[in-house]
């Protein structure tokens, strides 16, 4: 991928939109269903969320940027978020923050040079009595040590080759 | 017969391994020729002791935890599948273990007992007894014995439900709707989670009751996106529930109808405020607005609305169930009913702690927490999420109640309790406090959007020495400027503990001013 717009598949997303779109108050559950299938909101998919939300474009982006869910650009292979919330704190949470962006090489809302992970922070994951907690994609990951931070960071990146 | 092997599919119990135990057990199963029928159960809320696993024998359940992939061989070696408790890892009879045979639980019965989307398990463990009930009463009489029970709102500002669901069922409206709001965001807390993927069909039957008690036949449950094994859940719930007419438009062949859905958030703290809840869920930004109007009477869509907490919705069928004076009948003074305290952060035995309220702060943490998890001396226990203050030891005798807590510039909130040992600088809290502020504003107003900026500039001078006092000074009006002016809690609360961490703990403030200093 060099510069420019990236690949975006405007059929799935038109297919996203038209599902969606008679719901009431169809708009998060839009954006949720784009990203989940494109991993992010594409600028030119704007035009079509708000013609089919009847909202100008300046309203949709305001509502993409309010929520640190949604993004805009590309991620990674997988997204790393570290939660970064008190009850975390108390267990580490620090210590492994600083030591994930010195891993990876990169800080929040950064994408390693491989576009392997993404580094998020979050607040909360409802782990609060086993923590550090670190969600990947959609699983949440308890007791998180600099040391298991390694070891789930080389799984994640030796997945082996997709062989097409 | 398979004999039937319990794993929860908890979040927890997850994020501690429970997905490769349940494959290291059936595997050992499949290389020994034993039957087993897996059940993946919630958690009974022993989060120290998960992934914990249970046998059903003849004789009743026991369990074992917390069971990694390397101890499956040794369990199936000690015949963990008869019962037979002669393991390092045998924790008995669960309901005999003293963390759970001291609690009180009424919201929480069921969790980690039973399959949370298996109906038969629900009807078979009193599911469903109080919709029986409240399909055959009056609106009025359901919202009198809500009022009766003395509930009040668990989601942080206690307020009494019966009085929001009359205001609800006063106003004359086509169209009225009832939200949960499932955005738990404070940290240290779970119980909203524990609820929805321990016992979700509890969360719906209390939807349905709400319904039938206000007239709103249309339920949205506002649930973060940072629980995906709870939207799992609940959907599959969902499902079920209809598939069997428990929701619909014609409940169990009432010829009543509530339908139900759950709607995503995206990751920001302030949706938690049910105004800005609200925005959300109709498609906007989630801006906080004025009240009044209260949402009850313009809700969403402008239409009249009932917001609460899932705790208050799932305290409601036992409320109908066993009536709402069997559910006052525990709690003290204006605090009636169960609290489930969350018990995280650095504590040896994390987890969920249902008890009438009045238990003091002290007995919690070392009664049940048994002290912390890195065995050296607690320092700070911050309770009620992040706008919660933090308490010094010679506050942790205060009884967990709303008014004994406010009498001491406390909250009790969503019922979180996050510990912490004596390595905790109190004064980088004190700076997070304001950060999260920063983060999390929906900077409607200024005092708490600048506000916040501010309040991280000037901790941060004062931890580096520069002119402490004076800065100090600005600090406290700054946290009484955003206290005045801020059109809600989060900007008006964040000063909390902030101002905790200047009172109680102000050598932590001052003492790396003047490292700082020596420079
Ligand atoms: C900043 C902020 C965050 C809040 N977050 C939550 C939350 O995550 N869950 C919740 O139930 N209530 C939360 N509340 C309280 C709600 O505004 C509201 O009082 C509650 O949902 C009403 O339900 P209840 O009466 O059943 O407690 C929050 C309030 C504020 C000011
Ligand atoms: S206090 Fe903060 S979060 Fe609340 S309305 Fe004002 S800016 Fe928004
Ligand atoms: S504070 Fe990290 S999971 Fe709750």
């Amino acid at each position: 991928m060099t510069s420019g717009t990236p690949n975006w598949d405007r059929q799935q997303v038109e297919q996203v939109i038209d599902s969606l779109k008679d719901k009431p108050g169809a708009l998060l559950p839009i954006l949720h269903g784009i990203q989940d299938v494109q991993g992010y909101i594409p600028a030119d998919a704007l035009p079509m969320i708000a013609e089919a939300t009847k909202q100008t474009r300046a309203e949709v982006h305001g509502v993409i940027s309010f929520y640190h869910h949604f993004r805009q650009t590309p991620p990674g292979s997988h997204t790393l978020q570290i939660c970064r919330a008190e009850a975390c704190q108390a267990r580490g949470a620090r210590t492994l923050e600083t030591y994930a962006k010195a891993r990876l090489g990169i800080d929040y809302h950064q994408t390693t040079a491989d576009r392997e992970i993404s580094l998020e922070p979050v607040y909360c994951l409802g782990n609060c009595a086993c923590g550090p907690s670190v969600r990947v994609d959609d699983k949440v990951l308890g007791a998180v040590t600099p040391a298991r931070f390694d070891t789930l960071v080389e799984e994640l990146t030796c997945t082996p080759l997709e062989v097409k | 017969m398979a004999i039937k092997v319990f794993v929860p599919r908890d979040t927890t119990a997850l994020a501690m391994g429970a997905e490769a135990v349940v494959t290291s057990i059936l595997a050992e199963a499949n290389a020994r020729d034993t039957e087993v029928e897996l059940v993946r159960n919630g958690s009974r809320g022993l989060f120290w002791l998960e992934p914990m696993v249970e046998i059903e024998t003849p004789s009743g359940r026991v369990a074992y935890g917390p069971v990694t992939v390397d101890d499956v061989e040794s369990l199936f070696d000690a015949d963990f599948l008869q019962g037979e408790q002669d393991h390092p890892l045998a924790l008995g009879v669960p309901e005999e273990i003293p963390y759970l045979a001291r609690q009180q639980r009424l919201t929480f019965a069921r969790a980690g007992v039973i399959d949370p989307v298996s109906l038969d398990d629900y009807l078979t463990h009193d599911g469903f007894k109080g919709l029986e009930k409240a399909l055959q009463a009056s609106s009025q009489t359901l919202v009198d014995e809500v009022k009766t029970s003395g509930l009040r709102g668990r989601g942080g500002a206690a307020f009494p439900t019966g009085i929001k669901w009359q205001t609800v069922l006063d106003c004359d409206a086509e169209q009225k709707y009832i939200v949960c709001n499932a955005d738990e965001g404070d940290s240290g807390t779970f119980a909203d989670r524990m609820v929805m993927e321990a016992d979700p069909y509890m969360l719906i039957e209390g939807m349905i009751i709400a319904g039938l008690a206000v007239g709103a036949d249309q339920g949205y449950i506002y649930l973060r996106s940072e629980y995906p094994v709870a939207h799992q859940i609940l959907n599959e719930a969902i499902t079920n529930a209809y598939d069997q007419s428990y929701l619909g438009d014609d409940i169990r062949g009432s010829g009543k109808r509530f339908h139900l859905e759950v709607r995503l958030g995206a990751e920001a703290y302030i949706c938690g405020e049910e105004t800005s809840l609200l925005e959300s869920l109709e498609g906007k930004r989630g801006m906080v607005r004025a009240k009044p109007p209260l949402p009850a009477i313009v809700g969403l869509f402008g239409k009249p609305t009932v917001v609460n907490n899932v705790l208050s919705l799932a305290a409601i069928p036992y409320i109908l169930a066993n009536g709402g004076q069997a559910y006052a009948d525990y709690g003290m003074g204006r605090s009636r009913g169960t609290l489930p305290f969350q018990l995280a952060g650095n504590i040896k035995q994390g987890g969920l702690v249902e008890l009438a309220f009045g238990i003091t702060l002290r007995e919690l943490v070392e009664s049940f927490g048994n002290g912390t998890w890195s065995e050296r001396p607690m320092r700070a226990i911050q309770v009620g999420g992040p706008l919660g203050a933090y308490l010094p030891e010679s506050q942790w005798d205060t009884p967990l109640d709303y008014e004994e807590f406010s009498a001491i510039g406390a909250v009790l909130g969503h019922g979180g309790v996050v510990v912490f040992d004596d390595t905790v600088d109190m004064g980088e809290q004190a700076r997070f406090a304001m950060e999260f502020c920063v983060a999390e504003s929906c900077g409607k107003c200024t005092p708490c959007r600048i506000g916040a900026v501010r309040g991280v500039e000037v901790i941060d001078r004062i931890r580096s020495g520069e002119r402490p006092e004076a800065n100090a000074e600005l600090l406290n009006d700054l946290c009484e400027t955003m206290i005045d002016g801020s059109l809600c809690a989060m900007g008006g609360m964040t000063p909390i503990p902030v101002q905790s961490v200047v009172q109680h703990f102000p050598d932590d403030l001052i003492r790396a001013a003047d490292t700082a200093g020596e420079k």
